[in-house]
Formats: C-alpha cells, sequence, structure tokens
C-alpha cells in the first residue's frame, strides 16, 4: 500500500517540477517579449521609410526621431500628465461604474426568468452598438459635463462586462450545482461558494473586452467634447492638430497606445493566472 | 415516521418520473428497500436502471413522482468525476464543506488536516485538483465527505474512472474508513465485482425502469479480494442476470 502510494504521489509530482522558476520566468518574459519589439522596430522602419520617400513634407508627417524627442520632452514636463491623469481618472470612474453595474445586471438576468427573456437579448445588441451613439443624447441630457464622457464609457464597457459573468453563470458546469447543493449551500450560499468562482474566468474575459471598449468611447468622447477647461489627452490631440503640430499629435498617439498595450498585458496577467487556478490551461497537470 | 431506528434509510415504492420530450420517462418504478444503521448496501444495474437518480433523490437533489424515499440523519454525496471545486485546493475543498456545515473559522484548517491525513493525503492540502491524479481526487472527495460529517455516504460509480490499482486502494481505503465509522453507505456501480468486494448485501435493479430484481446477501469474510474465486463466482451470477434485464428492458 505504502509503496503504491508513493508512486502516486510521485506521478503527480512530475509536472510541478521542471527548469529553475527564475530562470524559467526570465526565459518565458523574453520569448514573449522578443517578437513584440521586433514589431515595433519593424513598424518604426516603415514609418521612417515613409518619411524618406518624401510623400508628405516632414511638417504634415515627422519622423520617429522628432517625434520621440518630442514625447521625451513632453515627458519631463509635469502638465503633461494633468491631461494623461485627467483622462485615466475618467476611465476608472466610467469603467468602475460600468463593472457595478455589468455585474448587478447580469446577475439579475441570470437569476430571474423574467428578467432575462426581457434583456438577455437586447444585451448582445447594445454590446454591438458604438457607445458613441450615446454621446449626443448625453450631451443633451447632461450638457458637456463630466456625466456626459462618464455615460458613454459605461455604455461602452457595461455590456461587454454583463455579457461576460452572464455566460459564465450560464455554462457553469451543473456538477459542480450538485456539488454545492449537496454540501448544503444553496441560494446565495451556492452563489458565493460555486457560480460566482466557477464564473470568474469568463467575467475576467469580460471584464479585460469592456475595458477596450471602454477606453475607446473615452477616446471618441474627449476628441468631441472639446469644451471645458479640463485638460485631458482628448483636448491636447485637438490642440495639436489646431496648431498644425504633428509631433506632438503623433507623442499623444504613442502615449494612447501605450496606455492601451499596458492596461490589456494587466489584464492579460489576471487572466492567464486566474485560468492556471482553475486548472483551465492546457499541459498544466 | 415509519422509519425504525434500526434503518438509516428506506426507500418504499419509489417512482421517478422525468419529462422527455412529450412522454414521460420512467426511471424508476416502485423501487423497495432498506438498508440498516452501518450497513455497506451496494446497488448494481446496467445503465438506465435509474441508480443516480435513486441517489439524487436520496440526497434531495430531485423530488420523487411516487412513492417514499427516507434517510435518517446527515446525507454526503460521492460522485463518478470527483466533484472537487477546481479553483480550491484539496484543503480549501473540504474547509468548504465544514463552512457550510458551520464550523468556525479558527478550527477549520485542523479539521480539515486531520480528515485529508485519514484519506492518506497528508502533505497535499495546498495542491488543486487539476494537480492531483484520478485516485487522489476522489481521495480529497471522500475527505471532502467526511467532513460533512454525515450518517449516510451515498456513493455514485466514484471508482468508474479510476485504474485497477488506484481502485483497489481506494476499495481498501473505504473499507477502513467504514470499519473505523458508523456510516452506512449505499454504493452504487455497473460493476458487479465492485460491489461483491464492498456490500454485506448487493441490491440489483432492473432496467428501464429501475425496480429491485434481486437482493443478494454477501458473507464472504473481510477483507475481501477482488481476484478471489468465490467473490468471482457470486460476481458471475449477478452478472448473469444483469445481462438478463438488460435483454429483456431491450
Amino acid at each position: 500500500m505504502a509503496a503504491e502510494l508513493t508512486s502516486e504521489l510521485r506521478m503527480s509530482e512530475v509536472p510541478r517540477t521542471g527548469p529553475h522558476p527564475v530562470r524559467k520566468s526570465a526565459a518565458r518574459v523574453w520569448s514573449n517579449l522578443w517578437p513584440k519589439l521586433g514589431a515595433v522596430v519593424l513598424a518604426v522602419a516603415i514609418w521612417q521609410l515613409i518619411v524618406w520617400s518624401g510623400w508628405r513634407p516632414q511638417s504634415a508627417l515627422p519622423g520617429p526621431w522628432p517625434v520621440l524627442e518630442r514625447l521625451a520632452g513632453d515627458l519631463r514636463n509635469l502638465d503633461f500628465y494633468a491631461g494623461i491623469g485627467m483622462t485615466l481618472r475618467r476611465a476608472a470612474l466610467g469603467y468602475a461604474i460600468a463593472a457595478g453595474a455589468g455585474t448587478v445586471v447580469a446577475i439579475l438576468i441570470a437569476r430571474v426568468k423574467l428578467a432575462r427573456r426581457a434583456v438577455g437579448s437586447l444585451l448582445v445588441g447594445l454590446q454591438s452598438m458604438p457607445s458613441i451613439a450615446w454621446f449626443p443624447l448625453a450631451l443633451l441630457l447632461l450638457q458637456r459635463s463630466e456625466g456626459a464622457i462618464t455615460l458613454v464609457v459605461l455604455m461602452g464597457a457595461a455590456p461587454a462586462i454583463a455579457a461576460g459573468l452572464l455566460s459564465g453563470i450560464d455554462q457553469v458546469h451543473p456538477m459542480l450545482i450538485r456539488v454545492g447543493r449537496a454540501m448544503g449551500a444553496d441560494g446565495l450560499r451556492l452563489y458565493r461558494h460555486v457560480v460566482l468562482p466557477a464564473a470568474l474566468p469568463a467575467f475576467v474575459g469580460g471584464l479585460k473586452q469592456g475595458w477596450a471598449f471602454a477606453w475607446r468611447s473615452l477616446m471618441s468622447a474627449e476628441l468631441l467634447v472639446v469644451a471645458g477647461n479640463q485638460t485631458s489627452i482628448g483636448t491636447q490631440l485637438q490642440l495639436a492638430r489646431n496648431l498644425l503640430d504633428t509631433q506632438q499629435l503623433l507623442a499623444l498617439m504613442i502615449v494612447i497606445f501605450v496606455i492601451g498595450v499596458v492596461i490589456d498585458s494587466l489584464f492579460g496577467a489576471v487572466d492567464r493566472s486566474v485560468r492556471q487556478r482553475w486548472g483551465l490551461l492546457g499541459g498544466e497537470a | 415516521m415509519a422509519l425504525s431506528d434500526k434503518h438509516a434509510l428506506s426507500v418504499e415504492r419509489l417512482t421517478v418520473a422525468f419529462p422527455h420530450g412529450d412522454q414521460v420517462m420512467l426511471a424508476l418504478d416502485g423501487a423497495t428497500f432498506e438498508v440498516k444503521r452501518g450497513e455497506f448496501v451496494c446497488v448494481v444495474g446496467a445503465s438506465g436502471s435509474g441508480k443516480s437518480t435513486l441517489l439524487n433523490v436520496l440526497a434531495g437533489l430531485d423530488r420523487p413522482s411516487g412513492g417514499r424515499a427516507h434517510v435518517h440523519g446527515r446525507v454526503a454525496l460521492i460522485f463518478q468525476e470527483s466533484a472537487l471545486l477546481p479553483w480550491l485546493t484539496a484543503a480549501g475543498n473540504v474547509e468548504l464543506a465544514l463552512e457550510l456545515r458551520g464550523v468556525k473559522a479558527s478550527a477549520r484548517q485542523k479539521v480539515a488536516h486531520e480528515l485529508l491525513n485519514r484519506v492518506h493525503l497528508a502533505g497535499f492540502e495546498r495542491r488543486r485538483p487539476h494537480e492531483l491524479s484520478g485516485g487522489m481526487k476522489q481521495r480529497a472527495a471522500l475527505a471532502r465527505a467526511l467532513a460533512q460529517e454525515a450518517d449516510v455516504l451515498l456513493m455514485d460509480e466514484p471508482f468508474a474512472a479510476l485504474d485497477a490499482i488506484s481502485r483497489d486502494l481506494l476499495h481498501e481505503e473505504l473499507e477502513r474508513i467504514w470499519t473505523e465509522s458508523h456510516l452506512t453507505i449505499l454504493f452504487v456501480t455497473h460493476n458487479a465485482r465492485e460491489a461483491v468486494r464492498l456490500g454485506d448485501r448487493v441490491i440489483v435493479l432492473t432496467s428501464r425502469p429501475g425496480r429491485v430484481a434481486h437482493e443478494v446477501p454477501i458473507d464472504l469474510p473481510r477483507p475481501r479480494s477482488l481476484d478471489s474465486p468465490e467473490l468471482a463466482v457470486i460476481a458471475g451470477r449477478i452478472t448473469d442476470r444483469l445481462k438478463h434485464e438488460m435483454s429483456n428492458g431491450r
């Protein structure tokens, strides 16, 4: 018995032991990184070639070096961060409300049959509707206020978040529900201990997609509402365009791109760690 | 309550029907039997004999359409697929069962450790289900069922997906735990040998719909070996009976 037990132990030991963990993670970071770095170098090279081709004058399309120099200068200037800070605050506020509203709506649809029949299919429609279409209405209702921008971000992100959580709840394996009920969990306790944790991977997917929608909606809204004294990335973009300051314009576009990539990769990391914990990654164990 | 003190569970003319398209499908049709306190009873039946339905009704997960099913005391259920919650560690799964039973947070970790120790999973507390082998998962599921402090353990083909050696080990383990405790066990399987290996008594169900066809008391001394000739003879008779039932059902 003891001998067979240890053989069972050894079998399960195998997937856990591998190369040295630190070296392994460094290697993994590098293997993740180099294709991306390569793509960036390629993009910059193409950009430079277009500039060299003389297709447009340098004033309309500056090359990578002047733009990067301008960006470096911007990053040393504290005022530049005020705009980024404003935009990120708006994104965070709209997204937080969207996450809360999306969660509540999803649980409501999952729990209440009538709610599912009523708004279940509307959710899909809302998800494919460009949220900037809400903006004219938001402006009429809330004038050129922060509220109008928040509403657009909310309508962009919330449907995706709700749809993610709802599909997660709908796809919980019936066996897990039986297990939970057999252990004496019912109603809210079943939700808290079984259904919601089981739906978490899909929820994280929805949150990630919701963020992408929120960020796009926010950029559209900021470009449309140039009013107000508040500086933001959007108003800076419009200002750069009005002043024909293309170096500044391109520097800001790089900032928008980098913020998007950084936050998306944060979601990617959370997504991976959840899926690993849930045993959903192929090749593990 | 008609249930006498000696009985841990009783099933009386139990009928369970499910809607199946426009028709009604009978899973169980008037099944009747009793299980004494501390008894280890195996239920064998071919697929479609309503074995899982029987356990679901006894566990309170399905409702009977007619007749009665009564369990005296708490019930724990063990499934074929180790139904551990994948996001919790082995210890976490056991601790959740304790929490749902109302055990105080301060005591849970210690009790979970003891239970995992009892099923020979000491040292694997922090592993998640996908990091455990099939046999270890069923050990953890057993520990979780023990954490529910049930009087009656309902087992739904718990070892069907395991390799022969792991299953053999778990038979020993289950028999040991049953001997040490006052548990009553109702063990459902389609494997006659397994039923004869474990049970004080084997109940044979008919197919489509399930009804008690036959009861076989097993008087072989414990511990029994799956390979012993006496066991094979009894299992052979039960298997013949099952084949007969299946050809009738068709």
